[in-house]
């Protein structure tokens, strides 16, 4: 029978959560790498034992785990993540020009099919990509040398690689996002970049509509039309029909179009979820009330879920990393908060239960689908 | 000529080497600060990168090098470590800072 791995990289370990595809009864494992951070875990869709996790701390600095049997045993890997020449400076909050400093993994993206390719989003923005399952890291510089890298500014939570989408029907093509830089693509698999930001406006900017400097928190596309990406930005929630090259805003009847992660059903390229937040000054749920957002109309039109998540009281936050979806027969919808609760839906978002609820923070949430 | 020196470290740092102790690392003479953490990083890999950087060998901000009550944590690479850490009288502390709730 079907079952699904669910990876969940916490403040304080990663833990493994699995199921079979009647995703009812659930065994935790964990925590792997007790007292560090784990930003995210991912495992190849090429080979579904091969699993790689960033693992960090602000004592010791970077690490990156390989599991080769599905997460039950790991391999530290290789982690010197080293700029390509002079690294050259960027702008800092008070708007000098700081230093490009390497301070940890926030994404790592597996290739769609080599299970020793794998691709790092870091902090200070940069990609990097190992060929050799982790053990070396190089980085793809034409994106942090782009022309207007040096107007690339940090969010609050750091310069950071978040995103990376890589296009299951051209090869070449990578999608990647930056807080607070914005959208960046790729047709050369990496060697040289565009910025992918018409149509984004930030109030915050002095140039509300600039090339750059966005705070896109999140993209997400659905691998049987990635011409289509949806967008959680700081504020707004966004789509594009053309692969960035032009968006349009879908935020809609959403309670607040201010959040963090977004993602798109398996098998349904136009049913999305958001979790809408108050604001960026607050960071938890309107009205105390969590509440995940479908929209079964590519945006627009959405409707609250709530049946099993809490609806009073709850004031927790929900990560850019920390939503999935598995690709089950009926889609599961999986999420994780910063209170420790893991949610799971088994029926595309109508009914959610807690699979774990008290985990340290949690910082991402990735599905494994197996056969 | 070889020492065997022993190290101190951390425990997330005993975890992921998989000690769980002192470690006892043969280091050749001189005896430095340098050499005595090179000669931990050959013996445990995992550990580059998590004590200095990888190319400049810049101490993370938050730990500190102590030995025989000295603190080394600004001390030059080559600094010759205290003859009681040469003959393994003294562990060479590597510590980290303290994080309260």
């Amino acid at each position: 029978m079907s079952g699904v791995r669910v990876l969940v990289g916490t403040r304080k370990g990663a833990f493994v959560l699995t199921a079979d595809g009647n995703r009812a009864d659930w065994k935790v494992e964990g925590p792997h790498f007790a007292g560090w951070e784990l930003y995210h875990l991912k495992g190849s869709p090429a080979d579904p034992n091969r699993l790689y996790a960033a693992q960090s701390s602000g004592w010791f600095g970077q690490l990156i785990q390989r599991s080769d049997d599905g997460g039950r045993s790991w391999e530290t890997v290789g982690n010197e993540f080293a700029y390509e020449g002079l690294p050259g400076t960027h702008q800092w909050y008070d708007g000098t020009q700081h230093p490009w400093e390497f301070k940890r993994v926030w994404h790592l993206e597996p290739s769609l099919t080599d299970p020793d390719t794998v691709y790092a989003g870091v902090e200070d923005a940069a990609l990097f990509r190992s060929t050799d399952g982790g053990r070396t890291w190089q980085e793809l510089s034409g994106l942090r040398s782009h022309e207007s890298g040096a107007a690339w500014q940090p969010g609050a939570g750091g310069m950071g690689l978040h995103t990376i989408l890589l296009d299951p029907r051209m090869p070449g093509r990578i999608h990647v996002a930056i807080s607070a830089a914005g959208v960046f693509r790729s047709d050369d698999a990496g060697v040289s970049w565009r910025p992918m930001n018409r149509g984004l406006r930030s109030e915050f900017m002095p140039n509300p509509e600039a090339e750059v400097g966005h705070c896109v928190h999140r993209i997400a596309l659905h691998p049987a039309r990635p011409d289509v990406l949806f967008m959680q930005k700081h504020w707004d929630v966004m789509r594009s029909d053309d692969a960035g090259e032009s968006w349009s805003e879908v935020s809609g009847n959403l309670p607040s179009d201010f959040g963090f992660p977004i993602d798109v059903h398996a098998h349904e390229p136009e049913t999305i979820y958001v979790v809408p937040i108050q604001s960026d000054s607050l960071h938890y749920p309107p009205e105390g009330k969590l509440r995940v957002y479908r929209s079964r109309t590519g945006g627009n039109e959405w409707e609250p879920l709530t049946e099993g998540l809490p609806q009073r009281d709850c004031y927790v936050n929900v990560l850019r990393e920390a939503m999935a979806v598995d690709a089950l027969e009926e889609c599961g919808i999986y999420f994780g908060t910063t209170g420790g609760q893991v949610y799971a839906s088994s029926d595309s978002g109508d009914h959610w239960m807690p699979i774990v609820r008290d985990l340290p923070p949690v910082l991402s949430v990735e599905v494994q689908t197996l056969d | 000529m070889i020492h065997p020196i022993r190290i101190a470290l951390p425990a997330h740092l005993r975890t992921l080497a998989g000690v769980e102790a002192e470690v006892t690392i043969d280091v050749a003479s001189p005896v430095t600060l340098h050499r005595a953490l090179e000669a931990l990083e050959t013996r445990f890999p995992m550990l580059r990168g998590t004590i200095r950087d990888h190319g400049s060998h810049r101490r993370r901000p938050f730990l500190r090098y102590f030995a025989c009550a000295r603190d080394l944590s600004l001390a030059a690479p080559e600094t010759p470590l205290p003859e009681a850490i040469v003959r393994g009288e003294e562990p060479f502390l590597v510590i980290g800072a303290i994080a309260g709730g």
